[in-house]
């Protein structure tokens, strides 16, 4: 694999797109917005933003699934891994994110909560304990939802179901861009997002309402080719829905794993957290598979009673990118990362947590 | 036959009585023989010892208990042996406590005796009392190792926190994050291929480095947490941050490999048979020359600089001209979604 990704690590090519970057010269500040907590990982790995010009920023949007996840939805995993016999299996970082209380509480208290890599392990557990209730917590975007779905149709066990919180990226730059104050100059998409669902929403969404748009991958190469993309669209005014991720995204997408989806979710309008309800931004599952539905196979419906985001807590604006981490009154002292009130100081890539560990 | 020993261990080998000698008996005294454990007393008498004492303890649960390179019985004295070698000491005696739970084939655990035996021996340490403990079926994880060492303070221990001064060097003995990448991997059902624990002793390292006349401020395992972890607390006790210089690091490409794919840092996975120097700026060379003098400091490195305290303890100036900051981490790593 290393050979493989030689050319996008290529530190000589890095430097000579960070140039181009560089050379445009807007004259003016332009911020873009990436919305896949992937890409801030990869940001910080390989400390990119300190290639980019001072007129150049690139804030995180809605795109940490860990942050936007509701707490409605947290607090119903947290009610199921408590179930006498339910073994709830999730990704890590879902685990420590706060909502009444959290996973990680939950399994301290003596519910089941296993750390799996995707839907198939889940049903891989279940196989392996026929005895028990297997939860599958199914959080993130199109990139974790098709294998969802496909572990739903590969017939699993009796004893697998699924509390599903998945959610869709159009939907929610389509609603960004209706914000005033909030939308960025151009969208940095979700390479692995955009695998599995081709380009024909954003192209829908780009006749709507044109703005620069590139794909980019996560390799450090990947990444400055879809910025050069993006800042070269805004500096000569042209937006188009730009493909810089060629080697995996196809304008069709995956076929395969979009009929999969088809088959098993039906669109419904959803709650992002601190955000609120995003209309037809969420995936629930469609009545075939109703008796999957973990929620409903173990009676535990949404608390409408959970607040959605503590007092004082200001994790939505920080996803807008309305406000800074610093400008948030908890931020470092009532909100650490040890200690975290929002799901922004939450998982490595969030906001806040990236914000902290850069404070001086 | 009622006097054949069972072939799994029952609640009977932690009652203290015969089963419980059979155990000692068979299983750990072929092993660990000594003139002082053999005495089988409550407490061991150790020679008169000239200057002052260190001594250290650990706990050991490991899972899976046999990984590539090592088990859990060779590193509970390593990583006993280790912690004393680093603090500036040179080991001289070690107690185990055993933890097994009920149905653990005596076979393996005849396994961990014989290498903690072999990982003894290879330190020049023995191990001169020890103790077993059975828990129920369900209350433990197959063993569990408690181990405790005691050593001889050398006569110029590490000069401590306090002494670090800029320009001071940061050295590491060799490739880091290979244990932690094996039991990442293991845990993950990946094959872990040609990759093999680091488990081992450090002792030669420090051996090697007073040798080449090399006193160094500070000296650490990078256990638990890995580098990253040991150098962030590292710098904040001295209020410097540590520089480190991506292109200098040496992680193996399998490493590598493992982390990409669990979403992991090598920087935060543990090492089993490193050590991470800080020595006066200028020795950085020196120390790094005398560590690749003994074979378990194949691939040592000068990674990085002592520099005045900036945003972020540690930071990695990567291959590509950016800075990546590290902590202390809020927990045990865990994998990310996608």
């Amino acid at each position: 694999m290393a050979d493989a990704l030689a050319a996008f690590r290529d530190p000589a090519r890095v430097q000579s797109l960070a140039a181009d970057i560089r050379a445009l010269q807007p004259g003016r500040p332009v911020r873009l917005m990436h919305v896949c907590g992937t890409h801030e990982n990869a940001l910080c790995q390989f400390g990119l933003r300190d290639l980019l010009p001072l007129w150049l920023t690139l804030v995180a949007g809605p795109g940490c699934p860990v942050c936007v996840c509701p707490a409605s939805d947290l607090d119903q995993a947290v009610r199921l891994a408590l179930v006498p016999g339910v073994v709830l299996a999730t990704f890590g970082d879902v685990v420590r994110v706060p909502a009444r209380t959290s996973l990680a509480d939950a399994r301290a208290r003596g519910g089941d909560v296993r750390v799996v890599y995707g839907a198939a392990d889940a049903v891989a557990l279940a196989r392996a304990m026929p005895d028990r209730q297997v939860v599958f917590f199914g959080v993130g975007f199109e990139t974790t939802a098709c294998t969802t779905a496909a572990a739903l149709l590969a017939d699993p066990p009796p004893n697998f179901s699924v509390l599903c919180s998945h959610r869709l990226v159009p939907p929610a730059l389509d609603a960004l861009l209706g914000l005033p104050g909030v939308a960025p100059e151009g969208f940095l998409l979700p390479g692995h997002v955009i695998t599995v669902t081709g380009l024909s929403a954003y192209r829908d969404l780009a006749a709507r309402r044109p703005i620069p748009m590139a794909v980019g991958g996560f390799e450090p190469v990947d990444l400055l080719l879809a910025i050069r993309d993006l800042a070269e669209q805004v500096a000569r005014g042209r937006p188009r829905v730009g493909n810089d991720y060629g080697r995996a995204v196809r304008d069709a997408g995956n076929p395969a794993a979009l009929a999969a989806m088809d088959a098993v979710f039906e669109a419904r309008d959803s709650a992002w957290r601190g955000i609120g309800t995003i209309p037809v931004s969420g995936l629930g599952l469609r009545g075939a598979f109703g008796d999957r539905d973990a929620a409903a196979r173990f009676g535990v419906a949404p608390d409408p009673d959970v607040a959605d985001i503590a007092p004082g807590c200001r994790c939505g604006d920080v996803l807008l990118g309305r406000l800074s981490p610093e400008d948030c009154p908890l931020f470092a002292t009532a909100c650490t990362p040890d200690a975290p009130v929002g799901p922004c100081m939450v998982a490595f890539e969030g906001t806040c947590a990236a914000r902290y560990r850069h404070r001086r | 036959m009622p006097d054949r020993p069972p072939q799994v261990i029952t609640l009977g080998h932690g009652s203290g009585g015969r089963l419980t000698g059979e155990l000692v008996r068979d299983v750990f005294l072929p092993h660990l023989s000594n003139p002082r454990l053999d005495a089988l007393g409550d407490a061991a008498w150790l020679p008169r010892v000239e200057g002052r004492l260190a001594m250290t303890t650990d706990g050991f649960v490991v899972s899976p208990r046999v990984f590539p390179g090592g088990d859990i019985g060779c590193l509970a004295v390593y990583g006993t042996v280790n912690d004393l070698a680093v603090g500036g000491s040179v080991p001289l005696a070690l107690s185990a406590s055993f933890l097994l739970e009920e149905g653990l084939p005596i076979d393996e655990l005849k396994g961990f005796a014989a290498s903690m035996g072999a990982a003894a021996r290879r330190c020049g340490v023995e191990v001169v009392t020890g103790d077993t403990k059975v828990v129920e079926r369900g209350h433990g994880d197959g063993v569990f190792v408690c181990t405790a060492g005691v050593g001889r303070l050398r006569d110029l221990p590490p000069t401590g926190v306090a002494s670090v001064e800029l320009s001071d060097e940061v050295v590491v003995s060799g490739p880091v994050g290979d244990h932690g990448g094996v039991i990442a991997a293991l845990r993950n059902g990946l094959d872990p291929g040609a990759l093999r624990s680091d488990c081992g002793p450090v002792l030669a390292l420090v051996d090697a480095l007073y040798a080449a006349g090399v006193r160094p401020r500070f000296l650490r395992d990078p256990t638990r947490g890995g580098l990253a972890t040991v150098l962030a607390e590292f710098a904040k006790e001295a209020g410097r941050t540590v520089d480190l210089r991506e292109a200098d690091l040496p992680v193996r490409d399998e490493v590598h490999a493992v982390c990409d794919l669990l979403g992991l840092d090598p920087l935060y996975l543990a090492c089993e048979g490193r050590v991470v120097a800080v020595v006066p700026g200028g020795q950085g060379a020196a120390a790094a020359a005398a560590f690749a003098c003994v074979p378990e400091g194949k691939g040592a490195a000068v990674i990085g600089l002592v520099v005045p305290r900036e945003s972020g303890p540690v930071a990695l100036s990567t291959r590509y001209g950016g800075r990546r900051l590290y902590d202390t981490p809020t927990s045990e790593p865990l994998p990310r979604i996608c």
